[in-house]
């Protein structure tokens, strides 16, 4: 079963367009690693997949909601506690699995902490563990081993690999080696958009898109 | 799921840092300065209470509505949300009641006390209340408009009060309108609809104009 189809795509950040002629299919049960240098797209490219903004070109098609997007920002509230951020997110996607995901996350003994407290690496944790409770199938994940110790890293391509394994599959931009199998790795680099190419037909207005 | 972030809302609200009180601190203040300003006597308040009443809730209203999407708009929760199952008009039209129960009910509960202040005869107390019972959700409503506008923005706050003042300005005019007739006797019963009107009015069109213009600030 596919999970996500990609048909050249092209994406376009700040009226420019990015990358271009992405096409790739993800099925249940895989991963792709999206690779390029700074700049080239990536978080576009993730954005635009996840809904938030609209492509330029090209055709997204995936399962009614299956997405679940982790950006570089993990969507904390510094005054509630651990168990209370996850918590909303739980109830807010009518997943489950609390203490699966605090376990998982190795977040059980910070649970009562407010996230305030937290140093940047386990707020990651925190933000990671969010994927676990939403119950969603697609994870697409930006950059999700920032500030991660090699420890945490480790938990987190087994979150991966469980998840791949119940029948998920991840989308995710990263440069570091999670040493999971069944991966395969798309380069955006020969993708990147041509210059000169307008992202819109004339007297088209961005904000009325 | 809306339940939940209703209660999320409350809670921020609530905690420190929250600005919870905030609104009726400032309305009293506003309410307490009046009489210095004007003088004392009865003669000289009562003819402009009932609209220091409702300028003073207004701009109390106005303090924190830019936090109802900014905050969440920098911790990357917006984002969160806008791939949750909840549509955008269902997040906007629950901010805006979180922020109308945390700024607008305290202003309401607050008002009878403030009208004291101001010698708002006592048989317009109770219109004063219904009337900002009646108004000031539109209110919270219109602000989540703006504040949806200027979300993306730095310093969007002084923006967001230019944007969104003019929008006030039909429920202040028969909020006011309310009062005074409370307090003179007349027959409040038609301003009272008009500001019922807009209110319904507001709360069942506004949510979808926030919404697009979060869409748009989110890419």
């Amino acid at each position: 079963m596919s999970l996500l189809t990609v048909q050249d795509l092209a994406v376009a950040r700040g009226g420019m367009r990015a990358v271009e002629g992405v096409t790739f299919s993800l099925a249940a049960g895989q991963a792709l690693i999206l690779r390029g240098p700074n700049g080239i797209g990536k978080t576009t490219l993730l954005r635009t997949i996840a809904g938030l903004q609209p492509p330029v070109q090209g055709r997204i098609a995936m399962p009614d909601d299956a997405v679940a997007y982790a950006a570089h920002a993990d969507g904390l509230k510094t005054a509630l506690t651990v168990t209370e951020n996850l918590r909303f997110w739980a109830e807010i996607f009518g997943g489950g699995g609390l203490d699966a995901a605090m376990s998982a996350m190795d977040l059980r003994g910070l649970a009562d902490r407010p996230a305030a407290a937290l140093s940047a690496g386990q707020k990651r944790r925190l933000g990671l563990a969010r994927l676990l409770v939403t119950g969603r199938k697609l994870w697409i994940l930006d950059e999700p081993t920032v500030s991660l110790d090699t420890a945490s890293v480790a938990r987190f391509a087994t979150a991966v690999r469980d998840h791949l394994a119940a029948g998920g599959a991840a989308l995710m931009a990263t440069h570091i080696d999670l040493g999971l199998d069944e991966v395969e790795v798309l380069d955006l680099t020969p993708r990147r958009a041509k210059p000169g190419v307008p992202t819109r037909p004339a007297g088209f207005n961005e904000a009325f898109a | 799921m809306v339940l939940a972030l209703l209660k999320r809302d409350l809670a921020l609200a609530t905690r420190a840092g929250g600005g919870f009180g905030l609104a009726v601190a400032f309305f009293l203040i506003l309410c307490a300065l009046v009489p210095f300003g004007v003088g004392p006597d009865t003669g000289a308040l009562r003819p402009i209470g009932p609209g220091i009443l409702w300028v003073g809730a207004l701009l109390a209203c106005l303090l924190s509505l830019d936090r109802i999407f900014a905050l969440d708009h920098e911790d990357g929760s917006m984002d969160l949300l806008a791939t949750a199952p909840i549509p955008l008009e269902g997040v906007v039209a629950v901010k805006a009641l979180a922020h109308w129960i945390t700024s607008g009910l305290p202003l309401i509960v607050a008002a009878p006390v403030f009208g004291l202040l101001l010698h708002l005869p006592g048989a317009a107390t109770p219109w004063l209340i219904a009337s900002l019972l009646v108004g000031t959700p539109a209110l919270s409503m219109l602000g989540a408009f703006g504040a949806a506008i200027t979300v993306g923005l730095r310093r969007g706050g002084l923006l967001l009060s230019l944007l969104v003042l003019p929008l006030y300005i039909p429920t202040l005019i028969f909020g006011t309108e309310v009062v005074r007739r409370g307090a003179e006797g007349g027959d409040p019963a038609t301003p009272m609809l008009f500001l019922a009107g807009i209110t319904a009015g507001v709360i069942a069109l506004v949510p979808f104009a926030a919404a697009a213009a979060l869409r748009v600030n989110l890419r």
